[in-house]
């Protein structure tokens, strides 16, 4: 199981298949409840914002080992519209769909690490880690 | 998938052991304005011992049914919220303030009984 997992998001009952691989792959891997479920949350909301922005993409789930340090990282990624204020959307209670989804920042707050590119009319490839404690 | 919901007497219980999917949760907002209607109930409890994640979309499905029933004139009480679902609701920024909780179903209906008698 060192190798990623990826599942495809085109509609609302992919994000349930989204977070059921994360958290799989969470507890295979030893996180404690806790963790799991912020693991969990944090594809669900990735997985709805590429659902309700992008329309489809995927997010994929891989096992992360560096240096002995092991952790698990999610990959979302879209060609959707992109976005165009990242510093905007990385702001607490910045929506723009009315205020479905907690957002981006609530992601960071959830996990340990996390990185967003993105280019306008490309696409969107946002990767956020947590480290087993 | 339909969410059973249970009457005694002047109450209305339910409890969520399944994974929610969005139709699942939208569903069950339905069916439980519904049955407040048709049952005349004034207290309800929503038990989540068996949930183990809320993301914002349940959590925003969730407090409108809550909002939904007060219109109505129905009171909801959330009771078991298992510690992890708390940590990342927190983390996520979503507090759920305005809504009323208890520990478990037994809490739940005592704070229900309270709130409607006194």
């Amino acid at each position: 199981m060192d190798i990623q997992s990826c599942v495809e998001v085109r509609n609302e009952w992919d994000i349930v298949s989204a977070r059921q691989l994360g958290r799989n792959m969470a507890k295979e891997l030893g996180f404690g409840n806790v963790d799991q479920a912020r693991i969990t949350t944090a594809i669900s909301e990735l997985a709805r914002n590429i659902y309700l922005y992008a329309g489809r993409g995927k997010i994929c789930i891989e096992p992360i080992d560096q240096l002995g340090k092991k952790g698990l990282r999610i990959i979302a990624l879209d060609n959707g519209p992109g976005i165009r204020e990242i510093r905007k959307v990385m702001e607490d209670g910045y929506t723009t769909s009315g205020g479905l989804g907690a957002g981006l920042p609530g992601v960071k707050r959830l996990m340990d690490e996390f990185s967003i590119e993105s280019t306008v009319d490309v696409g969107t490839e946002i990767s956020a880690t947590k480290w087993l404690r | 998938m339909r969410i059973p919901i249970l009457k005694l007497h002047e109450y209305l219980l339910i409890t969520i052991q399944v994974e929610m999917d969005d139709q699942t949760a939208l569903q069950f907002q339905e069916d439980l304005l519904n049955k407040i209607h048709d049952t005349g109930a004034k207290g309800v409890v929503i038990d989540l011992t068996s949930v183990d994640m809320i993301d914002s979309f349940i959590a925003k499905v969730l407090g409108d049914v809550v909002r939904m029933s007060k219109l109505m004139g129905a009171q909801v009480v959330l009771t078991g919220i298992q510690p992890a679902v708390a940590i990342t609701l927190i983390d996520l920024g979503i507090s759920m303030r305005e809504v009323s909780t208890a520990l478990d179903l037994e809490q739940g209906l005592d704070k229900l009984r309270l709130e409607l008698e006194g």
